[in-house]
C-alpha cells in the first residue's frame, strides 16, 4: 500500500519532485481540486498536497511537490519501492463542474501540478481552457507539455526571462481579461501558486468582474473537520479549508490573513529542517536527496 | 453496628499519585494505580448487595460486585475477565469514566461515608490483566456470515465491534485517522490515559478478529450507500469533531487553537516531543483555556506539560457550576491551573504579526436560572479586564462532524447536524443503518457513547437475525 512506483526530479534547487504512488482507491475516487494527506512514518506529521493526476486504471494518484520542510525533503528523499506511513484522500470539495465557457487557468510554481487535475476536469466537462503557467525561472517549469495537450490556449512565462514570456503570470492574465473585455467569453478564472501570486491573481481580475477560484494551501493536522487549523476568513466568515474548501471564491478571500497564519511554525520548521539536514550529512543544498 | 457502618470503618483508599510539582512538567500518568494489597482491601469493602444499585448506574451494566468480589477474593484475572464480559474496554473506563455520577453515586457506602472505589478497581483489574500479559480471548459464536461496517474507531465503534464479533458477525471498522481510539487518542492527553492502553485494548478487538482499516475517510473515498453493497449493516460513530469557536474578533490569530487541534497535536500528533516528532506545536508562556469542560482541565494542563508559566482557564460562571469533573478540576488547580471565574472573553488582541498577545473579559455575575438549571451569567457593566496571553484554547465544545451525514442524503439529521437516531436501539433513518455516541447526542462521555454502542450491536444483531 501506498508504494511509490515512479519519481521524476524536476528541479535539483529549490528540489521539485513528483511522485506516482499506488493507490487505487484514491485514483479511483479523487476528482480535480481535491487533495490528499501522506504522513511518512511514525514520528512523521501530515502533510496534505493537491492531486496533481490520477490513473483509475492503473490506480496510481500523482504528487508533485517542493522541497521547502523536512516533510517533503524526506518525501524527496524516498525512491521507487518505498512506502508512505499513509495516504489518504481524496479529501475537500472537488471543483464544482460547471459550463463555464472558457476557463482562464493562471498557474504558478508548484501550483502547475493542481491546476492540471482541475483543468483536466473541466476541459472534460466541455469547457475551452487558457493556461497562463508561469515560475521564478526555467528550472522551475514543468508539465508544459500536458498543459499544452489539454489547453486551448498557452501561455508560458518566467519572472527572470529565462524561458518563454519575460514577466509574471498577472501581467498575461491582464492582457487576456483585456482582450477578453468584449468577448466575454472567460467564465472563470483559477488561479493557484504561491498564496502572494494568488492575491495578485484575483487582484487582476476583481476589476473585470470575471469569478476567480483560488486553492488555498493552508496548515491543516486531520484535514477532516476536525481542527480548524486551516481556518481562513472568506467573506467575513471562518471558513475550513480542508471541508468547505480548498477552492473558495478569490475574491472573498481573506489573503492576507492566510499568509499570516502561514507564518505560525517557521520557527519550528526551521530546527526540523536543519536537524535533518544535520542527521542526513548534507548540506540541504541539493535538496535532501543524496546521503 | 450496621454493615454499611461498619465498611465504612475502613475508609475508602486513596490512589497514589505524581507530586502535582513534579507531574506538572511531565506527560507520564497522574495516578499510580492501586497495589494489590490495595485493591483487595479496598474491593473487601463492597457489601456485594443483592441488589446492586451501582450496575444501575452503570451504562454498559458491568457486572460490578462480582468483579469486585474476585478482586477481594484475590482472583485478578477472574475480574478482568468478568469486566470484560461487558465493557470491551475496562482499562479505559477505570481512568476516564465520571464514576462519581455513576456507579459510585449509587453505592449504598454513600449514603454514610465514602462509596467503593469502583472506577480504580475496575483499573487495577484491567491493569493487572495486561501486565500478565495473559490476554485470554472469550468464546466466540460461530460465523453467522454476515458482515457489518463500522464508522469511526471511538468508543462507540470499537464497544459495537467487540459485541458483534462475538456473536459470530464479521466486523470491519473504517477509521479517518491514522490511529485508531477516537477521543482516546486524540482528544484525552497521555498524562490522564496512557496511549499503550488505548493500543492494548484495540489490540484486543484485532485479536477477536475485528478487522480495522485506519486512514479510511468514509464520506469521502467511499460512501454509506456505497458501502451497503458490501455490508449487511452499517454502524456510525463518527464523534463531534468539529470544534466549536467563539465567534469574537481575533479568533483567527496565531496562538489561537480549538481544544481539538491543541490536544489532537499534542496527544494524537505527539508535538510535546517535537522535533523528535515532526509534528510543531506553539509553547506558549501565557496560555488561556476558555471552558469548564474536563477538556478545557485537559488542554490547560497540557499547557504546563508544555512549558507554560502561566495556564489560566476562563469561565464565565463559578467554579461550583464547571461541568467537569471534580477530580479533574481539583489535579487542574493542585499542578497550578489557575482558574478565572466568573469571566468571558469580549476580544482577542493581537500585534502586527498577527500574533496573540492578550484577551480582553469582562466580569460576570449570576443571575436566574437558565434552561439547563445552571444560574445564568450576566455581564457586569464597566469591567472590562485584559489578560496577556500569547496562547488561547477554545474549549466550549463541539459539533457533530459532518463528512458521514453530508453525503448520505437518506440519513436524517437534527437542525444541529446530529443524526437522529432512536435512542434505544441506535435505527437511524435508514433500513440497516445505526448510530450511536457523540454524532447522536452531541458531545457527552466515552462510557455514554459505549453504552449507545452496547444498545446499537443489540439492535444490529436482532436486525441481523431477523433480515
Amino acid at each position: 500500500m501506498n508504494r511509490i512506483v515512479a519519481k521524476e526530479e524536476f528541479s535539483r534547487n529549490p528540489g521539485v519532485k513528483m511522485m506516482q504512488i499506488e493507490a487505487p482507491g484514491i485514483a479511483r475516487k479523487a476528482k480535480g481540486g481535491q487533495f490528499v494527506v501522506f504522513r511518512l512514518d511514525e514520528t512523521g506529521e501530515r502533510v496534505p498536497l493537491t492531486v496533481a493526476d490520477t490513473d483509475p486504471e492503473k490506480g496510481l494518484v500523482t504528487i508533485i511537490f517542493q522541497e521547502v520542510g523536512k516533510s517533503t525533503m524526506a518525501l524527496g528523499a524516498l525512491e521507487v519501492g518505498d512506502c508512505l506511513a499513509d495516504f489518504i484522500g481524496p479529501l475537500g470539495r472537488p471543483t464544482h463542474m460547471d459550463d463555464y465557457g472558457t476557463v482562464l487557468c493562471v498557474a504558478g510554481g508548484i501550483g502547475i501540478a493542481p491546476t492540471h487535475n482541475i483543468a483536466k476536469a473541466l476541459k472534460a466537462h466541455g469547457n475551452r481552457i487558457i493556461t497562463v503557467m508561469g515560475a521564478r525561472t526555467k528550472e522551475l517549469l514543468f508539465w508544459e507539455d500536458k498543459m499544452r495537450a489539454l489547453s486551448d490556449e498557452i501561455y508560458v512565462c518566467t519572472d527572470d526571462g529565462s524561458y518563454g514570456i519575460h514577466g509574471l503570470v498577472t501581467k498575461v492574465e491582464q492582457e487576456l481579461l483585456e482582450k477578453n473585455r468584449e468577448s466575454g467569453e472567460i467564465g472563470l478564472v483559477i488561479g493557484i501558486g504561491p498564496p502572494i501570486m494568488m492575491k495578485f491573481v484575483c487582484k487582476t481580475s476583481e476589476p473585470f468582474g470575471v469569478k476567480t477560484l483560488v486553492s488555498l494551501p493552508t496548515i491543516m493536522v486531520d484535514a477532516t473537520g476536525m481542527c480548524g487549523a486551516c481556518r481562513v476568513t472568506v467573506g467575513g466568515e471562518t471558513k475550513f479549508v480542508c471541508v468547505d474548501g480548498p477552492e473558495f471564491d478569490g475574491h472573498q478571500v481573506d489573503f492576507d490573513e492566510m499568509m499570516k497564519r502561514q507564518a505560525i511554525y517557521l520557527e519550528q520548521e526551521k530546527v526540523a529542517r536543519e536537524l535533518y539536514e544535520k542527521e542526513a550529512g548534507c548540506c540541504g543544498e541539493c535538496g535532501g536527496d543524496r546521503q | 453496628m450496621s454493615e454499611i457502618n461498619k465498611a465504612n470503618k475502613l475508609p475508602r483508599h486513596p490512589m497514589p499519585e505524581q507530586d502535582p510539582k513534579v507531574r506538572a512538567r511531565n506527560f507520564d500518568e497522574v495516578p499510580f494505580g492501586y497495589s494489590e494489597e490495595t485493591a483487595m482491601a479496598e474491593a473487601g469493602r463492597c457489601l456485594r448487595c443483592k441488589k446492586p444499585k451501582c450496575v444501575e448506574g452503570c451504562p454498559v451494566n458491568v457486572k460490578i460486585p462480582e468483579f469486585v468480589g474476585l478482586i477481594a477474593d484475590g482472583d485478578f484475572l477472574a475480574a478482568a475477565h468478568k469486566l470484560k464480559e461487558t465493557n470491551a474496554l475496562p482499562a479505559v473506563c477505570g481512568r476516564v469514566c465520571p464514576q462519581e455520577s455513576q456507579c459510585e453515586s449509587r453505592c449504598v457506602l454513600g449514603k454514610k461515608g465514602e462509596p467503593v472505589a469502583i472506577g480504580r478497581l475496575e483499573r487495577f483489574a484491567a491493569d493487572y490483566e495486561r501486565a500478565q500479559a495473559k490476554m485470554e480471548l472469550p468464546a466466540i459464536a460461530p460465523s453467522t456470515g454476515r458482515k457489518v461496517v463500522v464508522i469511526g474507531a471511538g468508543p462507540a465503534g470499537l464497544t459495537v465491534a467487540g459485541d458483534l464479533i462475538k456473536l459470530g458477525h464479521q466486523v470491519t471498522i473504517y477509521e479517518a485517522l491514522h490511529k485508531s481510539g477516537g477521543v482516546l487518542v486524540y482528544g484525552i492527553p497521555e498524562f490522564r490515559l496512557p496511549k499503550a492502553i488505548v493500543q492494548a485494548e484495540v489490540d484486543y478487538l484485532k485479536a477477536l478478529g475485528v478487522e480495522i482499516v485506519e486512514s479510511y475517510v468514509v464520506g469521502q473515498i467511499e460512501t454509506v450507500d456505497e458501502l451497503l453493497e458490501r455490508y449487511d449493516a452499517c454502524f456510525i460513530g463518527t464523534g463531534a469533531g468539529l470544534p466549536v469557536f467563539m465567534g469574537i474578533e481575533g479568533e483567527n490569530l496565531n496562538g489561537v487553537y480549538s481544544a481539538n487541534e491543541y490536544l489532537t497535536r499534542s496527544n494524537l500528533m505527539k508535538a510535546y516531543r517535537f522535533p523528535e516528532y515532526d509534528t510543531p506545536i506553539v509553547k506558549g508562556k501565557r496560555v488561556a483555556t476558555f471552558g469548564g469542560g474536563n477538556v478545557a482541565m485537559d488542554a490547560s494542563r497540557t499547557a504546563l506539560r508544555l512549558g507554560a508559566e502561566k495556564s489560566y482557564i476562563v469561565y464565565r460562571r463559578s467554579e461550583a457550576e464547571m461541568p467537569a469533573r471534580n477530580e479533574e478540576i481539583h489535579h487542574a488547580k493542585e499542578e497550578g491551573v489557575e482558574l478565572v471565574l466568573l469571566a468571558s472573553p469580549l476580544r482577542l488582541l493581537g500585534n502586527e504579526k498577527g500574533w496573540l498577545t492578550g484577551v480582553e473579559c469582562i466580569r460576570m455575575e449570576l443571575g436566574e436560572p437558565d434552561d439547563s438549571g445552571r444560574r445564568r451569567p450576566v455581564p457586569i457593566e464597566g469591567s472590562e479586564f485584559v489578560l496577556e496571553i500569547d496562547t488561547a484554547v477554545v474549549a466550549i465544545g463541539n459539533g457533530p462532524n459532518p463528512l458521514v451525514p453530508s453525503t448520505t442524503p437518506d440519513l436524517k439529521t437534527n437542525r444541529w447536524g446530529n443524526i437522529d437516531a432512536s435512542l434505544e436501539t441506535g435505527a437511524t433513518s435508514m433500513t440497516g443503518v445505526f448510530a450511536g455516541g457523540d454524532i447522536v447526542t452531541g458531545a457527552a462521555t466515552v462510557i455514554e457513547a459505549m453504552g449507545a454502542g452496547k444498545k446499537a450491536a443489540a439492535a444490529i444483531h436482532r436486525y441481523l437475525e431477523e433480515n
